[in-house]
C-alpha cells in the first residue's frame, strides 16, 4: 500500500491540478477490512488496530440515535473514510501542494498564523497536511501534533489518557470515529506552562461523500493554561458528508483549558460531534462554540466537575437558516463539592431553519455546595423558524444554588422600525440586532475570529427579511 | 465646541454652502388607523426648516400617532391624505429613506437593542445616512455631545437603550439628535419623566443643536408641559385633538393652555376624554 502511494504522490506532483489531489483512499463503505486498512497504512501499533476494531463491532451493535435531530439522510456504505491527501505532512507552508495551499491561503489560515497564533495544524480530508508550533513553546515542553504523530511518537503518554474521557462505546458516533479516527490535535501543556496565544486547528472536507472523523486529545498538566481555537468548513457538494469527531480534554489540577469551535460546515454536512472534558481539583474547563454550518449539527459539549473547586463554562451560540438544524446544547456533571458551572447558550434561527437546545445539568449526591447558572435565548428571524429547549436536569444534592433562564423572542418590529428611523435599512437593521443578540458569545473570540463571524452572519443574513 | 458644531452640520445637511436650504414638512389632509382604528381624521400641518413648533392637546388626540405616521411605522396606515418633506413624497419611503432624507424622531419610549453598543449604534446610523466621520473626529465629537449633554462616557459602550432609566433614553435620543444633525426632528415628549436638571438639560441640548444649525433644522416638539418651552422658544403651537389640529397660534397659545388647559376645546361628547395615551 505504501509503494501504490508514492506512485500516486508522483502522479500528484507532476500536474495534478484535479479536485481530488489524493494520494490514497481505502474503498467505500465501512467493514473490519476498512479498518484495518486505515490502521495498517498508519503503521499503528496492535493494541490501536484492536481498539479500533472493538469500536467497530460497537458501532454496528449500536442502533442510530432518533431521540434528536434526523439523520436519516446518512448512508453509511456511500461514504469513504478515509482519504489521504499527501503523503507528507508540511512542515513548512512550501512544502503542502499548491491546490491544498491555495485553499488554505483562502482561508487565511497562513495569514492568521504569521499574526496571532501560536501553532497552526491544518486537516484535509483525513489528513494534517501542515504543521507548526512556535519553538519557544516547543523548547517548553508543550507538544502540538496531530494525533497520529501524538501516538507515534508519545506513545505512553498518548495512551495514558486516549479514550478515558470518551469511551468508544459512548454513542453510535463515538464508536465510529474511534474506529476510523485520523488526524485531529494532540496537545500536552506541561506543569505551569501558560501558552498564552491561542493553537489553532483548521479541518477542511475537500473531497465528495467523506466522512471525517479526526481525533482531538488535549491534556492540560497542573496549573497549565491553553487555548485551542478550530475552524471548519468544506465545499457544497449535492451528496451528504459526514464530520464525527471526538475530543477529549483533561484539565488537572489548577489547569484551564478554554475550546473554541468556529464551526462553519457547507450545509450538506451531518456534523455529529462528541466533545467532553474532565476538570479535576480547582480546574476551569471553557467551551465556546459557534455553530453557523452544517446541515444537521448533534453536538454538546461536557464537562464532568471531578475535582473540588473545579469551574465549567459552555457558552454557545448557534444559526440554523433554511435545511439547517442545529442540535446543541451542553452538559454539566458536578461530581464534586464545591463545583460551579454556568451555561450560556444564544440561537437564531430563519426561513425554516431549526435550533435546539439540550441541556443536561447533572448534580451528584457527594457534590454539595454546587452552584449552577445556565440560560438560554432563541431569537427567531420569521414565522416559519423554530426553536425548542430540551433542559435535563438530576439534582442528587439538595445543597445547591440553581439558576434557569430560557427566552425565545422574534425580531421585534419595533427593533426594526427604531434603527430604520435613524437611516438604518431593514436588512442592516436585522444584522445589527442579530450581532447584538450574539454579543456575549462574540465579546468572548479573539478579535479576529469576532470581525469573521460578524462577516459570516452578515452573509447568513442576506436577504434574511423580505 | 462651536468648531465641531459648524463644520460637520455641512456635511451632516448634505447642503452644499449657500445653497437654498429652506425646506418643508408638510402635511395635508391626513388621515391614519392603527389596527383598523382610525386616529388620525384629517390632518394639516406645516413646519418650515429655522422654526420650532410645539405640538400640544389631550392624551389620546394623536400626537404620538402622528409623529409615528410620518416616521413610517408599519403599524400605522395612511387611509388619505399626504406627507411631504422639501418637495418630497415621504408616504412612498420606507422609514430607512425618510431618515435619509432629513428626518428624525425621538421616541417617547426609545427602544432597546441589546447587544449593540451606543457607539456602534451611532457609527452605523452615520454610516447608513452617509454622515461618517474618521474614527477619531468621530469619538471626539461623542464625547464633546457627551459632556454637554452630562452623559458619563461609560455610556458609549452600553447597550443602546438596554437598561438605560428613563432620564438616560431622553438624553440618548437628543445625543442621537445631536450626532445625526436631521433636517426636521420630531420629538416625541422628549420632557416626560424627566426631573427638573434632567429636564433643563435636554431642552438646553435641543435648542443648542437648533441654533448651530443656523435655520438648517426644523423641530416639531410634542409635549404635555409647558416648562420645556421656557427654554425653547417655540415659532408656532398647534393644538391637536381627536386626531385633528383645532388651534394653532404664537408662543402665547401655550401660555393660555398652561393656565386653563385643553377644556375649551373638548366637546361634552368627546370620546378622546377617557382615552389613555399609548405610553
Amino acid at each position: 500500500m505504501t509503494v501504490q502511494a508514492h506512485e500516486l504522490t508522483k502522479d500528484y506532483k507532476y500536474g495534478f491540478h484535479d479536485v481530488d489531489v489524493s494520494v490514497f483512499r481505502t474503498e467505500k463503505g465501512i467493514s473490519p477490512e476498512v479498518v484495518a486498512a486505515i490502521s495498517a497504512h498508519k503503521q499503528e501499533p496492535e493494541w490501536m488496530l484492536k481498539f479500533r476494531l472493538k469500536a467497530l463491532d460497537h458501532f454496528f451493535k449500536r442502533p442510530m440515535p432518533t431521540w434528536g435531530a434526523d439523520l436519516s439522510g446518512i448512508d453509511f456504505d456511500n461514504i469513504y473514510y478515509y482519504i489521504k491527501p499527501v503523503d507528507e505532512m508540511g512542515r513548512s507552508w512550501d512544502d503542502v501542494p499548491d491546490s491544498i495551499r491555495n485553499t488554505f491561503d483562502k482561508l487565511g489560515i497562513p495569514e492568521a498564523e504569521r499574526n496571532f497564533l501560536a501553532g497552526v495544524s491544518a486537516q484535509y480530508d483525513s489528513e494534517v497536511v501542515y504543521h507548526s508550533i512556535r519553538a519557544d513553546l516547543e523548547k517548553l515542553g508543550v507538544l502540538f501534533s496531530d494525533c497520529d504523530t501524538g501516538l507515534r511518537d508519545h506513545e505512553e503518554l498518548f495512551r495514558r489518557y486516549f479514550g478515558t474521557v470518551i469511551p468508544p462505546n459512548d454513542n453510535k458516533f463515538a464508536a465510529l470515529n474511534s474506529a476510523v479516527w485520523s488526524g485531529g490535535s494532540f496537545v500536552y501543556v506541561p506543569k505551569g506552562v501558560r501558552v498564552e496565544i491561542p493553537l489553532q486547528a483548521y479541518f477542511r472536507i475537500n473531497s465528495d461523500n467523506m466522512g471525517q472523523f479526526e481525533r482531538t486529545l488535549i491534556i492540560a498538566d497542573e496549573g497549565s493554561y491553553v487555548h485551542y481555537i478550530e475552524g471548519c468548513t468544506a465545499p457544497t457538494y449535492s451528496n451528504d458528508s459526514l464530520h464525527a469527531a471526538v475530543v477529549e480534554i483533561i484539565a488537572e489540577k489548577g489547569a484551564h483549558v478554554r475550546y473554541t469551535t468556529i464551526q462553519n460546515w457547507s450545509d450538506n454536512v451531518y456534523n455529529l460531534v462528541t466533545k467532553r472534558a474532565i476538570a479535576k481539583e480547582n480546574a476551569t474547563v471553557e467551551w465556546i462554540d459557534g455553530n453557523l454550518g452544517s446541515k444537521v449539527t448533534m453536538k454538546y459539549p461536557s464537562i464532568y466537575l471531578m475535582g473540588e473547586g473545579a469551574h465549567g463554562e459552555v457558552l454557545s451560540a448557534a444559526f440554523a437558516g433554511t435545511g439547517q438544524h442545529q442540535d446543541a446544547g451542553s452538559k454539566c456533571i458536578h461530581v464534586a463539592p464545591n463545583t460551579t458551572s454556568n451555561v450560556v447558550s444564544r440561537s437564531i434561527s430563519k426561513g425554516h431553519g431549526r435550533t435546539s437546545y439540550r441541556g443536561h445539568i447533572k448534580v451528584l449526591p457527594k457534590a454539595s455546595n454546587v452552584k449552577v447558572n445556565v440560560r438560554c435565548d432563541a431569537l427567531l428571524l420569521d414565522e416559519e423558524s423554530r426553536s425548542d429547549t430540551y433542559p435535563y436536569m438530576d439534582i442528587e444534592n439538595p445543597d445547591v444554588t440553581f439558576g434557569h433562564e430560557a427566552t425565545v423572542s422574534k425580531v421585534g418590529e419595533d427593533q426594526i422600525f427604531y434603527l430604520q428611523s435613524r437611516g438604518i435599512d431593514e436588512q442592516q437593521a436585522t444584522a445589527l440586532i442579530v450581532n447584538g443578540f450574539f454579543e456575549p458569545f462574540v465579546k468572548e473570540l479573539p478579535m479576529e475570529y469576532a470581525v469573521e463571524l460578524n462577516r459570516l452572519l452578515a452573509l447568513s443574513m442576506e436577504g434574511a427579511i423580505g | 465646541m462651536s468648531e465641531i458644531a459648524q463644520a460637520p452640520a455641512d456635511v451632516a445637511t448634505g447642503v452644499p454652502a449657500g445653497a437654498d436650504t429652506a425646506a418643508e414638512l408638510q402635511i395635508e389632509g391626513l388621515r391614519a388607523s392603527v389596527e383598523g382604528k382610525q386616529i388620525l381624521e384629517g390632518v394639516d400641518l406645516r413646519v418650515p426648516t429655522g422654526q420650532v413648533h410645539v405640538l400640544m392637546g389631550p392624551n389620546g388626540s394623536g400626537k404620538s400617532t402622528l409623529a409615528y405616521t410620518v416616521m413610517g411605522h408599519p403599524k400605522y396606515t395612511v387611509t388619505a391624505g399626504s406627507v411631504s418633506f422639501d418637495g418630497q413624497d415621504l408616504l412612498a419611503l420606507t422609514p430607512d429613506k425618510r431618515a435619509r432624507l432629513g428626518l428624525f424622531l425621538s421616541f417617547q419610549n426609545p427602544i432597546a437593542i441589546p447587544g449593540v453598543t451606543t457607539v456602534n449604534f451611532l457609527r452605523a446610523a452615520l454610516r447608513a445616512q452617509e454622515k461618517e466621520l474618521p474614527a477619531r473626529q468621530f469619538i471626539a465629537r461623542l464625547g464633546d455631545e457627551m459632556t454637554a449633554l452630562r452623559m458619563d462616557s461609560s455610556f458609549r459602550s452600553r447597550y443602546i437603550n438596554d437598561g438605560f432609566s428613563g432620564g438616560e433614553k431622553k438624553r440618548a435620543e437628543i445625543l442621537q439628535l445631536a450626532m445625526l444633525e436631521p433636517r426636521l426632528a420630531i420629538l416625541d415628549e422628549p420632557d416626560s419623566g424627566l426631573d427638573v436638571d434632567a429636564l433643563r438639560i435636554v431642552a438646553e441640548g435641543v435648542l443648542r443643536i437648533m441654533e448651530r444649525s443656523e435655520g438648517r433644522m426644523g423641530v416639531l416638539l410634542i409635549t404635555h408641559y409647558y416648562r420645556i418651552l421656557e427654554n425653547l422658544t417655540p415659532d408656532r403651537v398647534h393644538i391637536m385633538h381627536q386626531g385633528r389640529i383645532v388651534d394653532s397660534g404664537g408662543p402665547e397659545l401655550a401660555h393660555l393652555i398652561e393656565r386653563e388647559g385643553y377644556d375649551p376645546y373638548i366637546t361634552a361628547n368627546s370620546a378622546a376624554e377617557s382615552e389613555v395615551s399609548p405610553r
